[in-house]
Formats: C-alpha cells, structure tokens, sequence
C-alpha cells in the first residue's frame, strides 16, 4: 500500500512541479467554456439552458487534452519499463496513476466550475448539481482516456487518434450527467440518470486498471 | 521478438483446429472456397434482388418503401455481427496470441464499416417517406452512427501501427472493451431518446410479416452473409500476403546492406 | 414488375446507395488482394523466399 500513495504522489509532484501542467487545462477550461457564448450570442435564458452542456462539453474535451500526458512521458523516459517489474502489480500502478491523474487535471476543473457557471448565467442550486454530476463523471471520462493512453502510448504520430477512439466511449457519460441536470418535464428521469452515471463510472473504475494493464503489456512486448 | 514470430511449425504436427487455422495452410484451403463462395453470393443476391423488385408485393402499411428493408436489415445485422467475428478474433489474439486472429481482426473491420454505412444510408432513405425526414435522432439510428465511429477509430488505429503484430494485440484490447460498452452506449442512447422525444417513429419489426417479405428478406440476408464470408476471406489472403511482402521486404534490405558493408 | 410509384426514388435511391458502397468495397478487397499477389510475386522472382521455405531445401 505504501508503494500505491508513493506513485500517487510521484505523479502528483510531477505534475505540480513545473507549475503550469495542471494550470493549463483549466486555463483551455474555462477559454472553451466562455468562447461558446460567441457563437451562441449573448442571451442569457439560452445560456442558462445550455450551460450545463456547455460546461460538460468543456470538461470532456479538456480532459481528452489531457490524457496525452498520463503514461506518454513514462513511456519516454523507460519508467513504465521499471513499473512493470515492479513488485506492485501493474494494475495497481495504473489504478494509483489514474487517482493522481484525476486529482491534478479533473479536480482542478470542478474546483474552477463556479466561475464558468457565472459566466454562463448558472444559478446557485444549479451550480452546485453540475459540480456535484462533475464529481461523479469525471472518473468515468478519465477512465476512458486511460484505456485510450495506454493503446496509444506506443504510436509516435498518434496525436489525434486516442480521442477519436475515446470520444464514442464517453458518450454514456455524457447523457447521463447532463440528463442528470435537466430540469422541466424531465426532471424526473434526472435522478435515475444520476444513478445510472454512478453505475457506470463504477464499472469503469472497475474494468479500467486491468485493461489498461492489458494495453501496456501488449504494447512493451 | 520478430524472428520468433516467423518460425511456424509445420501444419502436419497440429491438430485439426490450428491446422485450418495455420496462415500458410489457410491461404491453401481458401483457395478453394473464393469461386463456389462467389457463385453462391452472386446468384443469392441477383435472385433476392428480383424477389424485391418483382415478385414480393407493396406492405399494407408502408407501402412500396417496404422493399429498402430487404438491403437495409441485412446490412443492419451485418454491422453487429462484424463486431462480434472481431471480438472472437481479439479474444483469440489475446489469449492465443494466434496469428490468424489478428488477419481476421483485421480484416473485418474495413467490411464492418462498409455495412454499418449502408445500413445508415439505407436508413435515412427509408426514413425520408416514412418519418419524413434523413435523419431522426433515434435510438437505433444513433447507436448505429456510434458504431460506425467505433469502427472507423479502429481502422485509424490499424493504419497507425508500424509493427502489425504488436497492434494486433493492442488493438484486440481496444476492441474488447468496445465489446463491453457497446451494450451499454445502445442502452444509454435508446434511453436519451425515449426522454427527450415519446416514442412515436414507425419501428420495423412489425410481428406479423407474411412469407412474400419473408421471402425476400432470408434470400437478401443470406446473400448479403455469404458476400461477407467471401470478402472477409479475400481480405484475410490478403492481409496474409502483405506480411510476407513486409518480411520479404526486411529481407531484402538486410541482404543489400550485408553486401554493402 | 409491379408498379412502384409511390416513392419509387427512394427505393432506386437506397439499392443504388448500397451497390455503389459494396461494390467499392468488393472492387478495392479484390484490388488490394491482386497488388499484394503481384508484390509478392515480384519479391520471390528476386530470388527472395521466406526463412521456412529455406529451411526445407
């Protein structure tokens, strides 16, 4: 167990250490989340109604930017070589990369979403219901980026096709937080769909450290 | 790793199943299988087309626009059942690290995407007169866009690879945990569309369907069938055929640098 | 044949659709089988054969 919280927080400095790492997905953020009223124009009952999907939209492609980084510089400089012989298992290692990887790129998003909510014209309660389905997905995409890192970690010119193969897999995630925040004649459906989300990102929490390994392996042979 | 890869045992020290499944041995029995598959596909489709056109009667219901279904259904189906040769294959290439199962991953998805885009186009044509619209953002119409996506990610993923053999195993992850969300993504999505729209659009599968579209409908199905059968074999020669080329290739340059050095 | 009027370009149009998209598709399996054939084929002319057919001389 104390190897697992020593790759935590091996990532964890890696990624705070430079300063800007963690910063700059929130920075593409919240950019993404404020430059979708330019094209949507400036009304504000329309921003409120979309603004939940806005901010997911926002969520999922910062993070898609992100997941380049998990294992790729691991990959680079031979530590994922040292971490397959490691006597942790290898599943674990990825489970403990996935909780460092969530804490510095998908916490820092939900810790900056007040501020987008302002910008789109969220009120408080609504606020609060998108930071609260934020916290519940976020794992689920950032599961997903995982499986779509590790396939990709050996392709040198991959740049673009770990989101094209992530994108269809995320989209459970997205109907069910966003259906989570609907309101109106819907609302009802909203609470199933919180627990369907949780469901899922369960599963995916469950499934995604062994076929991550599974990738990493078939991609180092 | 890679001179491992290309000592293969000879077929006559196996047994029957990884005989047929050798490379070298199936590029010799397949051989056999192109002309009568191609006979059978052709005449199943020129005569499930007639019966289309000529001797299957208008539905009480839908009219003439019943006879898009005997292309559409057939490609419907094709485009899952691509998905679960890959998923077999993939298990294959992961648990038995057989050669052959990644060709046949391979392989199939190109045709996997043929048919999932021809389901989707047949669709909306079928769509237009009836719905009166292409597109509706239905939930089988929408899983199935998703599923062309997922195939067209893979056959990215394919091209992406220098090293086949490595990206066949990787790819049979990928592939499997597709298998897995699948399911799911059919689920979530009919679910987002019976919460945003009632259920009004005409569904196909009536329960009753009298044996003049019946007809039809089996003879187009299995043509359709066969015609995977037979491209996906083609493919596989194919495909085996390139990786020697490769190895020839490698072989080629390593012999020109021997002689320059 | 049985009078087909009611959205007769439809129907044309879906058949059409589905023999433009297979037949490509059969047009450039067949292709790419034949080009590999002759690559091959071309390589073993060279002298080339593979390590397992050596091996049995």
């Amino acid at each position: 167990m104390k190897a697992f919280w020593a790759v935590v927080l091996r990532d964890i400095k890696l990624a705070t250490r430079i300063g800007g790492d963690a910063l700059t997905v929130v920075l593409f953020y919240i950019m993404v989340g404020a430059i979708m009223p330019f094209a949507i124009g400036p009304d504000k009952v329309l921003l409120m109604k979309l603004g939940p999907a806005i901010i997911w939209i926002s969520a999922l492609l910062s993070l898609l930017l992100a997941l380049d980084r998990l294992f790729r510089t691991d990959h680079e400089d031979g530590s994922l070589i040292a971490m397959r012989q490691a006597h942790l298992p290898l599943e674990m290692i990825v489970l403990a990369k996935l909780i460092a990887h969530w804490l510095t790129n998908a916490a820092p998003l939900i810790i900056a979403t007040p501020l987008l909510a302002i910008l789109l014209n969220l009120d408080a309660s609504q606020t609060i219901k998108v930071i609260f389905t934020l916290l519940i997905g976020t794992p689920a995409l950032v599961c997903f980026g995982a499986i779509g890192a590790a396939v990709t970690v050996t392709i040198k010119r991959g740049g673009l096709i770990a989101p094209i193969l992530i994108l269809p897999l995320s989209i459970p995630t997205l109907i069910f937080g966003v259906s989570a925040l609907s309101t109106g004649a819907i609302e009802t459906a909203s609470s199933s769909a919180l627990l369907f989300l949780a469901g899922f990102t369960l599963l995916a929490l469950v499934f995604t450290p062994f076929a991550t390994a599974l990738a990493l392996k078939m991609g180092a042979e | 790793m890679s001179k491992n890869a290309s000592i293969e045992p000879t077929p006559q020290d196996l047994g029957f199943f990884s005989r047929i499944a050798h490379p070298g041995y199936f590029l010799q029995w397949s051989k056999y299988w192109l002309t009568p598959l191609t006979i059978i596909t052709v005449v199943l489709l020129a005569f499930g087309t007639y019966l289309a056109f000529f001797n299957s009667p208008a539905d009480y219901q839908q009219g003439d626009t019943v006879r898009i279904m005997y292309v559409h259904v057939p490609n419907a189906w094709l485009s899952q059942f691509c998905y679960a040769v890959m998923v077999v294959a993939s298990v294959g290439s992961l648990v038995w690290r057989h050669p052959l199962a990644d060709v046949s991953a391979k392989a199939a998805a190109p045709l996997g995407a043929t048919f999932t885009a021809v389901a989707l186009a047949t669709g909306a044509l079928w769509g237009a007169p009836t719905w009166g619209t292409f597109w509706e953002w239905d939930g089988r119409m929408t899983s199935t866009l998703v599923m062309l996506f997922i195939y067209l990610g893979i056959i990215a993923l394919w091209r992406t690879f220098e090293d086949q053999a490595r990206a066949g195993r990787i790819i049979a992850v990928i592939t499997l945990v597709g298998a897995i969300n699948i399911p799911i993504i059919k689920f979530s999505v009919e679910w987002w569309n019976t919460l945003h729209q009632p259920a009004s659009v005409f569904r196909p599968d009536g329960p009753t369907m009298p044996m003049s579209i019946l007809l039809p409908l089996f003879v187009m199905f299995f043509g359709f069938s066969f015609l995977f059968l037979l491209l996906h074999f083609i493919s596989m020669r194919a495909e085996i055929l390139r990786r020697r080329v490769r190895a020839l290739e490698r072989r080629n340059a390593q012999r020109l640098r021997e002689q320059q050095s | 044949m049985i009078d087909i009027s009611q959205h007769f370009e439809f129907i044309l149009g879906s058949y059409l659709v589905t023999c433009a998209l297979v037949g490509a598709l059969v047009i450039l399996v067949n292709r790419d089988y034949h080009v590999q054939e002759k690559r091959l084929a071309d390589l073993e002319a060279k002298g080339l054969r593979r390590r397992s057919e050596e091996n049995k001389k």
